[in-house]
C-alpha cells in the first residue's frame, strides 16, 4: 500500500495576519491515491480555503499555518500537471477571447512538452471524452458560444489535460441547473474511475457528496468536524450539526437523490 | 467573416449620416464666414467690382440657403470641393498633394505610441503595485501633461540645433535627387523628430490604458484559473492578460485618430512638414476659409474610414463583438 | 477632504492648483499695469536683474509678468471652456437619454459628427471665422468638448431612468422636461463630473496651441504665445520658450493628479460606507 497523496498536517488559514478569526483551523486530512473525498458543510466554512490551500491558490496574503505534503515530500504540487482545479463559475474560468481548444491545449503545451499541433490533437481528444458534440467544432469555439454546461466541461478537459493525479472541483455543479448538474457529476465520476485520479468534491449539498464520495469530510466555521465514510456519515452522523446538515436537505428537495445511496447500502 | 460584414454594413451606413451632419456643419460655418467666396476672390485677385453681380449669380450665392446647400451637397457629390483663393486651384487638389504626408506622419505617429506604449504597458501591468509600474506610471502621467508643440520645440534644441542629429525642418532634403530606399532613409531621419512630437501623448495614453486593464483583468476569476492550470507567468501576462487588456486600446486607436489630426497642425507647422495640418494653418493664415472647412471634411472622411479599419480589426481580435446579431 | 490629503499625488496637484490661483489672482497687484508694456533692455537672461528676475522678452517684456498673468488666461479659459462644455454636454445627454427614439438617435448621431471632427481644426475653423477673443476661443474649445459629458450623462440617465422617483414623479404628473431636468440630470452629474479634470486640461491645451498659432485672444497674454514669441529666437534664448511650456505642463499635470485625487478619494469613501 502507497502512501497518502495528500496529507494535510495541523493546516490553519486566516485571510486577515491580524485577526484572530481562522478560515481554516487545525485540519488534519489525508487524500489517498485514487480516493474520493467529498467536503461539505455550509457558506463560510472553509471548505474553498481547504480547496485552494491543497492547491497552492491562495492569495498571497492569507497566513498559512501548519504543512502540506504531496507524496509524502514538502514540495508543492505542481498546478495543471499535479493538480486538476475546477471552478464554480465555468464561464468565468475561460479566457473570454480564446477559443476553447486553445485554452485546453495551453496545458497540454505547458506541462507535457507538446507541440502546437500535438497539444491541439490532445484538445481534441478530450473534448470527446468531456462528451461535448460535435469537438471538431467546439474546438474553435469561444465560450459565449456555449452552454454553461458545455463550458463546465470545456472547463474539466482542461483541468485534466496534462493528467493530474489530484482533480479538484470547488462547487462544480452548483451554478448548473439539476439534469445538467447530474450530468456532470457522472462525468466527474467516469473521468475519476478512468485515469485513477484522487478527487477533492467541494459541496454544500450533502446528497450529491454521499453519490460521488468514498468518504465526506464535514467543516463548520473552519473546522473539520466529522470525517468517515459516505455511508457512515450519512447514516450514522456522529456530530449534531451533520444531523442538522442532513434533516435540512430531507426536508428539502434531495429526497430521490439520496434514495439509491441509502438502497445501495441497506 | 459575415459577422465583420454585418458590422460594417451597420457602422457605414451610420456614417453617413455622421458625414451628412459634418457637412451641413461646414456648410453654416462658411455662410457665417464674412464676405463670401466671390469677396474673397476679388480681394485676392483685385478684380473687377462691376463683375460682382455676375459672378455671385453664375456662382449661384445670390439664391437661398436652401438652394446653397443643395447646390453645395451637389458639388461634393461630384468630388468638387470649390477653389482655393489662396492657391488659385481647386480645393481637392491641393488638399489631395498634401494628404500622403500628412497619412505617413500620422501612421508612424501611431505605430510608435500604440507600439511602444502597449509593450511599456504590459511591462508596467505585468506586476502590478511593482516599483517599475509606479515609477512607469507617474512617468507617463507627466508626459500625458506636455503639449506636442512645445516638446517639438524641446526637441528642436536639443537633437536639431545643439546635437545636430536630426534636421530642423522639412519632409525630405529638397532637391537632393535622391530616390528608392535613400529617399525613405531621408524622409525617415526628417521624420523623427516630428512623429516623436507627435506620438509620445498617445504613448503615454495607451501606456497608462495598458496597465489599468492589465489591473483590471488580474482581478478577474480566469486568470485565477489559468494560474490553477499551473500556465508560466509569461503565458498568462501575454496571451490572457495584455491580450484582454489590449481590446480597449485597439477602441481608442479610432477614437484618437481625430486628435492626432487635430495635433498635427502645429506639428506640421513647426517642422514645415507639408501635410494637411500645415495646410489647415496656411488656410488660416491666407483667409481661405472654403480651404480650411474643405480640409475639416477630408479629416472628418479620414476619421470616418480610419474607425471603420479600427472596427474591422476590433471584430477580428474579439470575437464576442456581434455575436447577439448574427444569431438573432 | 481629509482623506483626499491622504492620497500623495493629489497632494501635489491640489499644491500646484492652489499657487497657480494665487498666481492668477496675484498677478494685477504684483505687476500691474499692461504685462505686454516694455520693461527693460530686450533679451536679458534670467537672474541677471533683480527687478526682473526672469529676464525679458523679444521685445523687452518682463517675462515673469508675463508668466503670472499668462496663468489667469489658461484658468479662465480652462475653467470657462470645461463649465460650458460640462453643462451642455450633460443637458444634451441627459435629454437625449430621457427622450429615447428620434430624438435621441439625431442627438447622438450629432455628437458623433462632432467627434468625427478633428477638435483642434473645428476650434480653428471657428476662431478663424469669427475672429479671436477669449470668449470665442472659450466657445471654440467647448464646441468639441461637450461630446464626452453628453454620451456619459446619457448613459448614466438610461440606468437612473427607470428607478423609483422617476416613475413616482411621473405619478404625481410632473412634465417630462421638468423630471429630466429636475429629478434625473443631478442624479446623473457626478460621473459627468468626474470628467473635468480631463476637460479642463485639454482646454488649457488646446488654448495654448491656438494661441500658439497667433489664435489667441490678441489683447492678453498667453502662455502660448509667449512660446510661439520664443521660438522666434529658438537658438539664442531658448529659455523664452522653455520656461512657459514648463508652467503650462506643471500646469496640467496638477489638474490630473489633483482630479485623479479626487476620484480616487471619493471611490476610497463610496468603499468604506
Ligand atoms: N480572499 C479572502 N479574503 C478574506 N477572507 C476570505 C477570503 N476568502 C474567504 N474568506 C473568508 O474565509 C472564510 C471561509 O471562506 P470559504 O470561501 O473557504 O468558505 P466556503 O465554505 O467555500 O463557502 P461557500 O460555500 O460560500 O463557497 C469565510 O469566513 C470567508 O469570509
Ligand atoms: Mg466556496
Amino acid at each position: 500500500m502507497t502512501g497518502p497523496l495528500v496529507s494535510i498536517r495541523d493546516l490553519s488559514v486566516t485571510y486577515r495576519r491580524d485577526a484572530t478569526s481562522f478560515s481554516l483551523r487545525n485540519i488534519d486530512l489525508d487524500i489517498a491515491p485514487g480516493e474520493r473525498l467529498a467536503i461539505i458543510g455550509e457558506s463560510g466554512s472553509g471548505k474553498s480555503t481547504l480547496a485552494l490551500a491543497v492547491a497552492g491558490l491562495l492569495p498571497p496574503t492569507a497566513a498559512v499555518n501548519g504543512a502540506i505534503l504531496w507524496s509524502g515530500q514538502l514540495q508543492l504540487p505542481r498546478g495543471g500537471r499535479d493538480i486538476g482545479f475546477v471552478f464554480q463559475d465555468a464561464s468565468a474560468s475561460l479566457d473570454p477571447v480564446m477559443a476553447v481548444g486553445r485554452e485546453i491545449a495551453e496545458v497540454a503545451h505547458t506541462h507535457l512538452d507538446q507541440d502546437w499541433a500535438q497539444a491541439e490533437r490532445r484538445a481534441l481528444e478530450l473534448l470527446r471524452r468531456v462528451k461535448l458534440p460535435d469537438p471538431g467544432t467546439v474546438l474553435h469555439a469561444y465560450p459565449h458560444q456555449l452552454s454553461g454546461g458545455q463550458r463546465q466541461r470545456v472547463a474539466i478537459a482542461a483541468a485534466i489535460a496534462a493528467g493530474p493525479r489530484l482533480l479538484i472541483a470547488d462547487e462544480a455543479t452548483s451554478a448548473l441547473d439539476t439534469i445538467v448538474q447530474a450530468e456532470i457529476v457522472a462525468l466527474i465520476r467516469q473521468l475519476v474511475a478512468e485515469d485513477g485520479m484522487a478527487l477533492l468534491f467541494v459541496s454544500h449539498d450533502i446528497a450529491l457528496a454521499a453519490e460521488l464520495a468514498d468518504r465526506i469530510a464535514v467543516f463548520r466555521r473552519g473546522e473539520m468536524v466529522e470525517l468517515g465514510k459516505a455511508n457512515a456519515v450519512i447514516q450514522a452522523p456522529e456530530h449534531a450539526y451533520t444531523k442538522k446538515l442532513l434533516d435540512a436537505h430531507i426536508g428539502l428537495d434531495a429526497e430521490p437523490m439520496i434514495a439509491p445511496v441509502g438502497h445501495g447500502h441497506v | 467573416m459575415s459577422r465583420a460584414l454585418l458590422l460594417l454594413r451597420r457602422r457605414l451606413v451610420g456614417s453617413i449620416f455622421v458625414l451628412l451632419i459634418v457637412i451641413v456643419g461646414t456648410f453654416l460655418l462658411l455662410e457665417a464666414a464674412p464676405g463670401d467666396a466671390v469677396d474673397a476672390y476679388l480681394v485676392s485677385t483685385g478684380g473687377d467690382a462691376g463683375l460682382v453681380e455676375a459672378m455671385r449669380q453664375s456662382w449661384g450665392l445670390d439664391q437661398s440657403a436652401a438652394t446653397r446647400l443643395a447646390n453645395y451637397l451637389w458639388a461634393l457629390l461630384h468630388l468638387d470641393l470649390g477653389q482655393s483663393v489662396a492657391f488659385s486651384r481647386p480645393i481637392r487638389d491641393v488638399i489631395l498633394e498634401r494628404l500622403p504626408v500628412t497619412l505617413i506622419l500620422m501612421g508612424a505617429s501611431t505605430a510608435l505610441s500604440f507600439g511602444v506604449g502597449s509593450a511599456l504597458g504590459i511591462y508596467a501591468g505585468a506586476r502590478p503595485g511593482s516599483v517599475r509600474d509606479r515609477v512607469l506610471s507617474t512617468a507617463s502621467l507627466a508626459l500625458y501633461a506636455v503639449p506636442g508643440f512645445w516638446l517639438a520645440l524641446v526637441l528642436v534644441i536639443v537633437f536639431a540645433v545643439d546635437l545636430r542629429w536630426f534636421p530642423i525642418s522639412g519632409f525630405e532634403t529638397i532637391a537632393s535627387g535622391k530616390t528608392g530606399f535613400a529617399r525613405a532613409a531621408d524622409i525617415a531621419r526628417h521624420l523623427v523628430l516630428p512623429v516623436t512630437s507627435l506620438g509620445v501623448i498617445y504613448l503615454a495614453l495607451y501606456l497608462r490604458m495598458m496597465r489599468a486593464g492589465m489591473a483590471e483583468v488580474w482581478r478577474l476569476d480566469f486568470i485565477r484559473a489559468a494560474r490553477a492550470r499551473g500556465l508560466s507567468r509569461r503565458r498568462i501576462v501575454l496571451a490572457h492578460v495584455a491580450r484582454n487588456a489590449l481590446l480597449p486600446l485597439v477602441t481608442m486607436l479610432g477614437l484618437q485618430s481625430a486628435q492626432m489630426l487635430g495635433g498635427s497642425v502645429v506639428i506640421e507647422s513647426i517642422f514645415s512638414v507639408p501635410g494637411l495640418g500645415r495646410l489647415a494653418q496656411e488656410a488660416v493664415a491666407m483667409r481661405d476659409t472654403p480651404l480650411l472647412l474643405g480640409i475639416i471634411l477630408v479629416s472628418a472622411i479620414l476619421v470616418v474610414l480610419i474607425n471603420l479599419l479600427v472596427d474591422i480589426a476590433y471584430a477580428f481580435l474579439d470575437p464576442r463583438v456581434g455575436a447577439s446579431e448574427a444569431s438573432a | 477632504m481629509r482623506r483626499l490629503v491622504q492620497i500623495p499625488e493629489a497632494l501635489v496637484g491640489l499644491g500646484i492648483l492652489a499657487v497657480l490661483v494665487v498666481m492668477a489672482l496675484a498677478a494685477p497687484m504684483l505687476f500691474p499695469g499692461d504685462p505686454l508694456a516694455i520693461k527693460g533692455a530686450p533679451l536679458l537672461p534670467p537672474f541677471q536683474e533683480w527687478s526682473l528676475p526672469l529676464g525679458t522678452d523679444r521685445l523687452g517684456r518682463d517675462v515673469l509678468a508675463e508668466l503670472f498673468h499668462g496663468a489667469r488666461t489658461s484658468l479662465a479659459v480652462g475653467l470657462a471652456a470645461a463649465a460650458a462644455a460640462i453643462a451642455v454636454g450633460a443637458v444634451i445627454g441627459t435629454l437625449a437619454g430621457f427622450a429615447g427614439g428620434i430624438l435621441d438617435e439625431t442627438l447622438m448621431r450629432i455628437t458623433d459628427a462632432f467627434q468625427t471632427v478633428p477638435s483642434f481644426l473645428l476650434a480653428l475653423a471657428f476662431v478663424s471665422v469669427v475672429g479671436p477673443s477669449l470668449t470665442v476661443v472659450v466657445i471654440a474649445i467647448a464646441l468639441s468638448a461637450w461630446t464626452g459629458p453628453a454620451r456619459v450623462a446619457r448613459a448614466e440617465v438610461l440606468s437612473i431612468r427607470e428607478r423609483d422617483f422617476v416613475a413616482g414623479a411621473r405619478v404625481i404628473g410632473m412634465h417630462p422636461l421638468e423630471i429630466a431636468l429636475r429629478e434625473v440630470l443631478p442624479n446623473a452629474l457626478p460621473p459627468v463630473l468626474a470628467l473635468s479634470s480631463v476637460i479642463v486640461a485639454s482646454a488649457i491645451l488646446i488654448e495654448a496651441a491656438l494661441s500658439f498659432l497667433g489664435l489667441g485672444d490678441p489683447n492678453r497674454v498667453t502662455w502660448g504665445g509667449m512660446i510661439a514669441e520664443g521660438r522666434t529666437v529658438l537658438r539664442s534664448a531658448p529659455f523664452l520658450s522653455i520656461v512657459p511650456g514648463i508652467a503650462l505642463v506643471l500646469t496640467v499635470l496638477g489638474v490630473y493628479l489633483a482630479g485623479e485625487g479626487v476620484v480616487e478619494g471619493t471611490a476610497v469613501r463610496k468603499g468604506l460606507s
